[in-house]
């Protein structure tokens, strides 16, 4: 299994890529690992005339920590994240999202921005990035801007990003210490993505939900923000009835998808026990 | 399309060679610079056969392209032996029986190799998760997992090599 021919470029700033892609336009495709592209290559379901190689862009990769966030290189791979001390000390669900995806090899070379441009309805980062409201940050020929997260995934494997567009950082604010976070995943035994993943941040004060957000991939074809659950939940006691009837509303509204995998009903099932136990673990 | 020229260093020894971009890494390993050791299993990322260190880095080098590893320092599992000395993992899947057919043996060891670096002194679970990327479809993984403990105490000072 051998890619298609292409013409490969491996630009060392943000600027000459971005040129690159303006004069090849749709027959470029932007390489960062290559973890989701070089198979889809390989199977020829991709066959761009042109790479552009993104990785040795050294402004896009690492995370810094400027005034209460973090900002996160789209090249930081998986492994990256799921070590750092200072990610695992400031918002330890990105650490634990990271370590849940693929194998070693695959976090060793993969990249959040990857996995996020390419969103694959069962990647695991897009729930933790919606339920922390990331912003993300491109830049295109006209300029840099930002897009929410909630605004980024579109539809199955298509997002907000122009075709001429990069993607340079994530943004995360470091939430407060009364907000915890978890990512809990359903593996699909044999290819070890999200069958269903779901990411919580609550923030209580005492005993009582002053805020939660649920992120939800692998159910529906774009993963979604859970906002029955959060709506239900806000300002209510965190006993076990209240988190229960809150996760039933997991997949309201979701047209849930089908495969050989598991049934649409099988599926929204996994989004409510996975809601359960993710708030059910925090509140506790 | 225009070849590019790329430079490695494997094993410490230096390779420059003029390659098509979509040549993929294992391909130009085994094929260009003749180090049969690494495998092809799946080609399709799945089984870690053809995994090897890039910058330090394990990674299946069949989901890589040759051109991606320009100016990269390679090693694969022929440089783990040391002046004719098998390196303590490789003493440890020879002592544990770590290998039946050994297709997945060089990828094994080398995923291995990863995970001693960054956790010299793993649990069995630790050891499972760690080789997570590679399968092996004889060993039944438990003399692997006995393989690397064995490695990893004898990495550690512990353990003498017993003579057979
Ligand atoms: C065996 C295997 C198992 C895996 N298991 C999981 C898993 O359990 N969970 C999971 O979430 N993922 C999994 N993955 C996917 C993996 O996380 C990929 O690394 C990720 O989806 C893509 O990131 P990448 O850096 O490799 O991107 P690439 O493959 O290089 O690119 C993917 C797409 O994004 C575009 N792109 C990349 N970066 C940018 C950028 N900065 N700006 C604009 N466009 C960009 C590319 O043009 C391409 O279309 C697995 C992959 C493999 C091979
Ligand atoms: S040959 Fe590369 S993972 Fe199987
Ligand atoms: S020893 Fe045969 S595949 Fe592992």
């Amino acid at each position: 299994m051998i890619p298609g021919s292409f013409e490969y470029f491996a630009p060392t700033s943000l600027n000459e890529a971005l040129d690159l892609l303006k004069t090849h336009g749709d027959d470029a495709k932007v390489l960062a690992g290559g973890h989701s592209l070089i198979p889809t290559m390989k199977l020829r379901l991709a066959e761009p005339a042109v790479i552009i190689d993104i990785t040795r862009i050294g402004d896009l990769r690492g995370v810094s920590e400027p005034d209460g966030k973090l900002v996160i290189g789209a090249l930081t791979t998986h492994y990256e994240l799921e070590s750092s001390a200072l990610v695992q000390q400031k918002v330890p669900i990105l650490s634990q999202t990271a370590a849940a995806i693929g194998d070693v090899q695959v976090r060793n070379k993969g990249t959040i921005g990857g996995s996020l441009v390419h969103a694959d309805p069962a990647a695991d980062w897009p729930a933790t990035i919606l339920a922390l409201d990331a912003d993300l940050k491109v830049a295109g020929p006209d300029g840099e801007r930002v897009i929410k997260a909630t605004d980024f995934f579109q539809e199955l494997y298509t997002t907000a990003l122009e075709p001429e567009e990069i993607l340079t950082e994530i943004h995360v604010s470091i939430p407060a210490a009364n907000t915890k976070g978890v990512y809990l995943k359903q593996y699909q035994a044999a290819s070890g993505f999200a069958l269903t993943g779901v990411a919580v941040l609550l923030t209580r004060s005492g005993d009582t939900c002053q805020k939660v957000a649920v992120g939800v991939n692998g159910v529906a074809d774009v993963a979604y923000r859970a906002t029955g659950v959060e709506s239900e939940l806000a300002g209510k006691t965190l006993s076990a009835e209240n988190i229960a009837a809150a996760a039933e509303k997991a997949a309201d509204g979701v047209d849930a998808m089908e495969d050989i995998h598991a049934s649409p009903a099988y599926r929204a099932n996994l989004a409510k026990v996975y809601a359960q136990r993710a708030i059910a673990q925090l509140a506790s | 399309m225009a070849n590019q020229v790329i430079h490695t260093a494997i094993n410490g020894q230096e390779h420059t060679h003029e390659v098509e971009p979509r040549m993929l890494l294992v391909h130009y390993i085994r094929d260009v610079v003749g180090l049969t050791g690494t495998h092809v299993g799946c080609e399709t990322s799945l089984c870690g056969a053809c995994t090897i260190m890039v910058d330090g880095q394990a990674v299946k080098s069949c989901t890589m392209l040759a051109v991606q590893a320009d100016g990269a320092e390679i090693m694969t599992i022929e440089g783990l032996a040391q002046n004719g000395e098998l390196h303590p993992i490789q003493e440890g899947f020879w002592e544990c029986h770590g290998l039946q057919c050994g297709f997945c043996t060089p990828g094994m060891i080398i995923a291995a190799h990863q995970l001693l670096q960054r956790n010299p002194n793993p649990s069995e679970d630790e050891i499972r998760h760690g080789l997570d990327g590679n399968l092996c479809r004889c060993t039944g993984y438990q003399h692997i997992v006995d393989a690397v403990q064995y490695a990893a105490e004898k990495m550690q000072g512990s353990r003498e090599r017993k003579e057979v």
